[in-house]
């Protein structure tokens, strides 16, 4: 029983870091059609910015909760003015400059901070037992992070006036901008909001992963399967491809190893993609956000 | 094929003949060993320059071949001792794997975006898979696999004769003559009936295929293609570092594939080659420097070729010399009163 709970907690754990990963790409995907394929490089941002911050005395939890998101997403707002706004409609030159871009944020990174990062965070949060076992209990708490923050985007797009806009902007750019909506600004406020939410994510993760300038390669796999696989929906995309493929991953690790379980997850994610190739949510939960 | 474009192939095939017997001669081993490396990463942008280029199948992951083709080749002279088989079956594991990926892409009507994704995302996941091969217990036959620091590729060999390894200058003569019948295979493949084909899909998919053309099986033709080719590269990058490491999948070639295409330009096939050559040397003389560091500069690179010039470099020169060239000729027509003007629009450009 002990076992089975563990086990649980670690798919379930699993779940939550595809999705909490995910969440950004996810929100500048859906809403703006941009594949953004600096995520990784901004969840490593919000990495250093917990590492900077903790070093210059600020407490732990602010520099994860509230400076990460903060300082990557004024990040975004300077790379959507400077890069991204010249090139909506134009998808693929898009993915080819935030190429571009992620290249360009591993040297800056590597040149201020050098290939490794001297420092290291701990996780503030001890082990906890289940039974016999012992589990992690910040794993847990990222767990309690991650439904707060599919629930605050819910939330802001839901119920806000800015969310209400940005929806209407998603779904007709030319009647927003007729109706009077500043479109422009809309996409940078979105764009810097999926910038915030994955620097949040790196700062959380980076008590767990460490931190080093080429961080994002790993990031960036797992969060693009996650959002390709949960297609144009932005939260019940996500959250269906990440239940899905985190518990692919974690059964399969269990049972044969951590190598085999990133192999059972991509090819979980190709096979899906033959299957649906718009996604989970363009075949079911349709009319979801 | 035009009287001009004849001529400039025979230049073309003149120059890289006398590059490929001249380079020995001149140039130190060291020289000789590094550009083998240079050829390798140049077959490796043709490869993506015909499918990209020619064909429109945007690839982020045609590394993934590439790395297939190396440890195919490695594990295979490793196991047998001849390295005959190994090139053939490194051909054909890239080509067979792309047939496979491209399967489910192509025939799952994966838009562009994503296939660019999922391509990325496998080479990726090979890149990971390889790093945690280090055990004893990860070996194929004879050959470990070695992962982090990867397993050692022996040199070529005489076909006819297992036991003859091939010096490095030999090798590059090898490397050379191969970069060059691809090349000159690739030029051929795209005037062929298929691969006009190709072109007419990348030009506009839907009118392709009312015209009756099944632009998936063409596409997936297209895309073994350049997996096979990929492949090859990977033999001659084996050859050339004598190793076989996971960083062959890495993110840092595969984002190098894609800006050599870039930077020498979209549709042609010299120009993703050129730029290979060109961009090895740069990076070569920035590690020397030391200064800057190499993925801002290419970052930068990227940026501003797809922002500025987002043909790349050989399509705009061939612009501006064919427009130097016609204008005299423009103008006479003009005079006679036959105004018809050469138009640099495509032929196929959907309306809007």
């Amino acid at each position: 029983m002990d076992l089975f709970l563990a086990l649980v907690l670690q798919i379930v754990y699993g779940i939550s870091n595809l999705a909490l990963i995910g969440l950004g790409l996810a929100i500048i995907f859906g809403m703006m059609r941009v594949i953004n394929l600096a995520h990784g490089e901004f969840l490593m941002l919000g990495g250093y910015t917990v590492i900077v911050a903790t070093n210059n005395g600020v407490n732990i939890w602010i520099a994860m909760l509230v400076c990460a998101p903060l300082v990557v997403g004024l990040i975004g707002v300077i790379v959507e003015r400077v890069l991204i706004r010249f090139l909506y409609g134009r998808m693929i030159d898009t993915l080819l400059a935030t190429w571009g871009l992620s290249l360009f944020l591993i040297g800056l990174v590597t040149t201020i901070f050098g290939p490794q990062t001297t420092t290291t965070i701990s996780p503030p949060i001890g082990a906890i037992q289940i039974g016999d076992y012992g589990s992690s209990g910040y794993e847990l708490f990222l767990i309690v992070v991650t439904l707060l923050a599919i629930g605050g985007v819910y939330a802001v797009l839901r119920l806000t006036k800015l969310g209400l806009l940005a929806r209407g902007t998603m779904q007709n750019a030319d009647m927003a901008a007729s109706l009077g909506v500043s479109t422009p600004r809309i996409y940078m406020l979105t764009f810097a909001f999926g910038s915030a939410v994955a620097g949040l994510a790196g700062g959380l993760l980076a008590p767990i992963t460490g931190v080093v300038p080429t961080i994002g390669a790993i990031y960036i796999a797992k969060a693009f399967i996650t959002v390709i696989s949960g297609g144009a929906a932005i939260l019940a995309g996500t959250v269906s491809a990440a239940t899905l493929l985190g518990s692919v991953n974690g059964i399969v690790s269990w049972s044969t190893g951590p190598t085999l379980g990133e192999v059972a997850l991509l090819l979980t994610a190709v096979v899906l993609i033959r299957l649906m190739p718009k996604g989970i949510t363009g075949r079911f939960f349709r009319k979801s956000l | 094929m035009s009287a001009v474009e004849k001529t400039r192939l025979w230049v073309l095939a003149a120059l890289a003949l006398a590059f490929m017997f001249g380079a020995p001669e001149v140039l130190q081993l060291f020289t000789i060993i590094n550009l083998t490396t240079a050829i390798a990463l140049a077959l490796l942008a043709l490869s993506l320059g015909l499918i990209w280029g020619h064909g429109g199948i945007l690839c982020f992951g045609q590394t993934a071949f590439f790395g297939l083709g190396a440890y195919t080749y490695a594990v295979w002279a490793q196991n047998f001792g001849e390295t005959t088989g190994a090139v053939i079956a490194a051909i054909a594991v890239g080509a067979a794997f792309a047939a496979a990926l491209g399967y489910f892409i192509f025939y799952g009507r994966v838009s562009d975006v994503y296939l660019g994704a999922i391509t990325l995302v496998v080479t990726l996941v090979f890149f990971n898979l390889m790093r945690r091969t280090s055990g004893p217990e990860y070996k194929i036959g004879d050959a470990l696999l070695g992962g982090f620091n990867g397993t050692t590729a022996p040199p070529l060999t005489l076909p006819w004769d297992s036991g003859a390894m091939l010096f490095p200058n030999q090798v590059f003569y090898a490397a050379m003559g191969a970069l060059i019948l691809s090349y000159f295979g690739c030029v051929w493949l795209t005037r062929t009936h298929f691969g006009r084909v190709c072109a007419a899909i990348r030009e506009n998919e839907t009118r392709a295929e009312l015209l009756g053309y099944d632009a998936r099986a063409y596409k997936l033709g297209l895309f073994a293609v350049g997996g096979g080719l990929a492949g090859l590269a990977g033999v001659l990058i084996a050859n050339g570092v004598g190793r076989v490491t996971p960083d062959l999948f890495n993110l840092g070639y595969a984002a190098q594939a894609i800006i050599w295409v870039i930077v020498g330009g979209r549709g042609t096939l010299i120009g993703p080659i050129l730029a290979a050559f060109g961009l090895f040397y740069l990076t070569a003389w920035l590690g020397q420097q030391g200064t800057l560091d190499l993925n801002m500069v290419l970052g930068i690179v990227l940026i501003l070729f797809v922002l500025l010039l987002p043909r790349g470099v050989v399509p705009a020169v061939m612009t501006l010399a064919t427009a130097r060239l016609g204008r005299g000729r423009d103008l006479r027509a003009a005079r006679r009163g036959n105004g018809r003007r050469r138009s640099t629009r495509p032929a196929m450009e959907p309306a809007e």
